[in-house]
């Protein structure tokens, strides 16, 4: 089974020389960790910039200069800054060519729940919503099971959803799957150590499997 | 030049009346206008409807004007950090609108440029486009949503000139500038008050004409909510 930094590290191999990329809030934060150095790409924080940088040291720290989870950061040379309505027109208008979020369940048409969860308190979708109806390619990095062993992959999501039909890729900590276009879950990578069965086991939508199924590699 | 000053935060709020509608700037804590929320807080009104992107944080922000209960709604995109809120929300003593960022902004941007309605792709499929017009473009299924005005919008800026020009610094901008547009009444509140003429035409984010009143704030204090530092 993956670490929450080996979910990130197996993402960040699907990032592309001069992507602009939007980081939900959690795993997907730590995948800009893992971004190889060599690669130029621009990160997005929907409060309103393009070119995230590294979390600040002491006497770098600036109230006015956070991400969307609100926490501390710095700019990269050549950012730019801008207000909410712009930042979802760029995400919306297609510009943002990546978008990394979590989710609580996938369905096997690319349904994605990550907002609500009937019968807690539901604090809001934030820019989730605009994000999954928007972007042109979707990874979403979740848990395969949760916490009591029930699967999140699932023929149909239970909870409210947050987009339809937008996924295209998931890194679990079991596996990597892709949407498939006519609809089910396809097998392409294990985590070291995980069989097929296992991932056909705990993969409660239609599981795709063509061939041999190879192990994860990190470098 | 028109000039816009009011002397302070007291008196650019002083006709704010119960039950009316008010949008402020700010995401999360920053950029949020800390001056005219403690002068709310002296005011005895109640019944407010509030559009800000986050509720504040339980001791600070709109979180002062939730505990004092001046709140009757709010509509925003996130309102997670705040312990009070999610008190009077279940209690039912709260209303809130959840609306995805995007849409929120772009109801703010629309209720400023006179555009009554736009379709949006985010929230087709989900609860969020219950009662909504769906139509579809060019093969996507798109929702209608209405524009957002309010009686009164407060914002806050970095820089500010006596003609109501604003300057923004950082990610403080955020909603700010479109919620400058959409109030009938836009009072700014800003770290540094010039005269007209010293701000460099060139770089005014938020051009005079959107904003009624400007004065310059006192004592901010900039709260961070999560101190993130490089290991």
């Amino acid at each position: 089974m993956l670490t929450k930094e080996q979910i990130a590290q197996r993402i960040a191999k699907e990032v592309k020389n001069g992507q602009y990329i939007n980081l939900g809030i959690g795993i997907p934060t730590l995948v800009a960790n893992y971004i190889p150095k060599h690669l130029d790409v621009v990160l997005q924080s929907e409060n309103g910039l393009l070119g995230i940088g590294p979390f600040p040291t002491e006497d770098q720290v600036d109230p006015d200069l956070i991400n969307a989870g609100k926490q501390t950061i710095t700019m990269v040379p050549g950012s730019a800054i801008f207000n909410s309505a712009e930042s979802f027109a760029m995400i919306r208008g297609g510009h943002v060519h990546l978008t990394i979020l979590g989710a609580m369940e996938v369905s096997e048409n690319g349904d994605i729940a990550n907002w609500k969860i009937p019968g807690k308190m539901v604090k809001g979708m934030g820019g989730a919503m605009d994000l999954v109806a928007s972007a042109k390619n979707i990874i979403v990095a979740m848990q395969h099971c949760s916490k009591d062993g029930q699967s999140k992959l699932l023929p149909e999501c239970s909870l409210p959803i947050t987009g339809i039909k937008c996924v295209k890729k998931i890194v679990s900590d079991l596996a990597v799957l892709e949407i498939a276009p006519e609809g089910g879950f396809i097998l392409k990578e294990r985590a070291p150590g995980v069989s097929v069965e296992e991932i056909k086991s705990k993969t409660a939508g239609k599981l795709i499997i063509y061939g041999e199924i190879p192990e994860m590699t990190f470098d | 030049m028109i000039n816009k000053t009011v002397k302070n935060a007291q008196e650019a709020v002083a006709d704010i009346p119960s039950n009316c509608m008010l949008m402020m700037g700010g995401f999360g804590l920053s950029g949020i206008p800390e001056n005219c929320i403690k002068a709310l807080l002296e005011k005895e009104i109640s019944g407010l409807t509030i559009v800000s992107n986050n509720a504040g944080v339980d001791d600070f922000g709109i979180g002062l004007l939730l505990k004092k209960r001046m709140v009757k709604k709010m509509i925003s995109s996130y309102v997670g950090e705040n312990a009070e809120f999610e008190r009077q929300l279940l209690n039912g003593e709260l209303e809130v609108d959840l609306i995805p960022q995007g849409t929120l902004a772009e109801r703010v941007r629309a209720g400023g440029a006179g555009i009554p309605a736009f379709f949006t792709p985010a929230g087709v499929g989900t609860e969020v486009a219950e009662g909504k017009e769906v139509r579809e473009f060019d093969g996507k299924l798109y929702l209608m949503e209405r524009w957002l005005r309010a009686d009164f919008s407060i914002v806050k800026a970095w820089k500010g000139d006596t003609a109501g020009n604003l300057i923004f610094k950082g990610t403080a901008r955020n909603f700010n500038p479109i919620m400058a547009a959409a109030g009938k009444i836009c009072i700014a509140e800003v770290e540094e008050l010039v005269p007209a003429g010293e701000l460099d035409p060139n770089q005014v984010h938020t051009p005079g004409i959107y904003v009624q009143r400007i004065f310059q704030g006192v004592d901010y204090e900039k709260r961070i909510e999560h101190r993130t530092i490089s290991k």
